[in-house]
């Protein structure tokens, strides 16, 4: 077979799988859509406010409760060390909110 | 119509030709793009993934949370606050919240404790993250012992492990009674750690939160949808995590591109010759440098993409997840439900496959416009 033609098959191969990303997300989004609600219930009512993404330090486990100089308030000099916190920043307060 | 395919073909099989001859060189560029879009592609699908849980699991968040700070940090609340916010206009319920956290000195874990008012969870009874339950190796039906702050033990027998696919909330969470809280922590009696606040109307929450900061100076509400742009933010292309890796691989390809579009090398530049000479048109020369481009460009962009799929969706991104881990020694293994967002896919191939290609072909067609003995001859 010609090189070019073995290329071509590789390439429609490919882009086969490619194409296929798309349908296997949606499919696989509506076979876990029961999941999550179902694990939810059990968690509902704890109304819990932040994603378990980092458990190294509080301010990258609950980002969204945490202060915004939460790294740097142990003492005055005190540095960010954790990892994590390079990743996962705090927002911004909205204006006029302490 | 057969002829321009045929055309296509020997100029494709010329190409391939060429790329074999130098193997090694173009081998290692194709293995460094491949990389290149591999990285960017699982960045995008793990992003848009997360984005697309957190949006999921904090629909169930409260309306508002409601903090009291002291001397800038957060303090704990007491229970007359709850009364009082109780009786705003709009207010349908107000929980405190029992919740903080356990350093287990026997293996450094951080665990998240939360207090349940639910009637199943019983006095010394919990239920358990499997993250918890993995890194003590803990069944149902186990004890687990947590020293109170008066040192005290507290024995808590594992009722409940939260399954594996509730990592993403659960991992490190301890559910046990409001009772069993309040002797681990030593904790305060009528005070919590924070209100979760329920508003009838969501249009009202700004003007209910701007109630309880003026009847609260020392309060600090923070309504649902600012938890949502916390990991919206987070998640966002200026996010920490994202910047990273999006700027060391857009570097990276500039560094690619700049360095095919700055020219030729000898050897190419006299096979640009060689081909003028023995009757190539210009169009079949330029025709050759766009199909060593898309050779290269397409196939990583094809196969980094599914790649990526694969290492986000189905190996739970184990690159990213070293990343996040950091320190931590409980670190959730969650299993994303994979999204695909094509407008952030075609934006992927327009700023990979597109200026690759051209920083291909425009060199090229300089040297091809060039006469063939001069081309030779440099």
């Amino acid at each position: 077979m010609r090189r070019s033609i073995q290329f071509l098959l590789l390439t429609a191969t490919s882009l086969t799988l490619f194409l296929l990303l798309p349908l296997h997300a949606r499919h696989a989004q509506q076979q876990s859509g029961g999941d999550i609600k179902q694990q939810m219930a059990g968690l509902r009512n704890l109304q819990v406010t932040d994603l378990c993404l980092a458990t190294e330090a509080r301010y990258t486990r609950h980002p969204a409760m945490a202060d915004r100089h939460a790294p740097f308030q142990e003492h005055p000099l005190a540095l960010e060390h954790f990892p994590s916190g390079s990743l996962i920043l705090p927002t911004l307060p909205a204006r006029g909110t302490p | 119509m057969k002829r321009a395919v045929e055309r296509h073909l020997n100029i494709l099989e010329f190409t391939l030709a060429s790329l074999l001859r130098r193997r090694a060189k173009n081998l290692s560029l194709l293995a460094m793009y491949l990389l290149v879009i591999f990285m960017l592609a699982s960045l995008l699908f793990f992003v848009t993934a997360l984005k697309r849980e957190a949006a999921i699991i904090l629909s169930d968040a409260p309306d508002m949370v409601v903090q009291r700070l002291v001397a800038g940090r957060q303090d704990l609340v007491p229970a007359g606050y709850s009364a009082e916010i109780a009786r705003i206009r709009g207010v349908t319920a107000v929980r405190p919240r029992l919740w903080g956290y356990y350093y287990d000195t026997l293996n450094g874990a951080n665990y998240t404790v939360m207090a349940s008012d639910d009637p199943a969870v019983k006095p010394e009874w919990a239920s358990i993250g499997a993250g918890v339950a993995q890194s003590r190796n803990l069944a149902v039906g186990d004890l687990l012992p947590l020293t109170s702050y008066d040192k005290t033990p507290l024995m808590v027998e594992i009722g409940l492990i939260f399954p594996s696919s509730s990592n993403l909330i659960a991992a490190d969470l301890i559910v046990i009674s409001p009772g069993d809280f309040t002797r681990l922590f030593n904790f305060p009696n009528g005070q919590a750690t924070d209100l979760a606040v329920t508003v009838r109307n969501p249009k009202e929450l700004p003007t209910v939160a701007a109630k309880i900061a003026s009847r609260f100076p020392d309060s600090r509400p923070i309504l649902k949808s600012e938890i949502q742009r916390t990991y919206q933010s987070i998640f966002d292309w200026r996010g920490g995590m994202t910047l990273i890796v999006l700027a060391s691989s857009l570097l990276s390809f500039i560094i690619f591109a700049w360095d095919k579009a700055t020219g030729l090398s000898a050897e190419e530049r006299r096979e640009i010759g060689i081909l003028k000479s023995i009757g190539w048109e210009t169009s079949d020369v330029l025709l050759l440098k766009f199909w060593e481009g898309v050779v290269i460009s397409l196939t990583a962009f094809l196969l980094g993409t599914v790649l990526a799929y694969g290492h986000v969706f189905f190996l739970s991104a184990p690159l990213f997840a070293q990343a996040l881990k950091g320190w931590s020694v409980i670190y959730p293994r969650f299993q994303l439900v994979p999204v695909v967002d094509a407008y952030q896919l075609a934006l992927l191939f327009f700023l990979t496959v597109v200026p690759y290609t051209t920083a291909t072909v425009i060199p090229c067609w300089r040297a091809a416009t060039i006469d063939p003995d001069a081309a030779m001859r440099y």
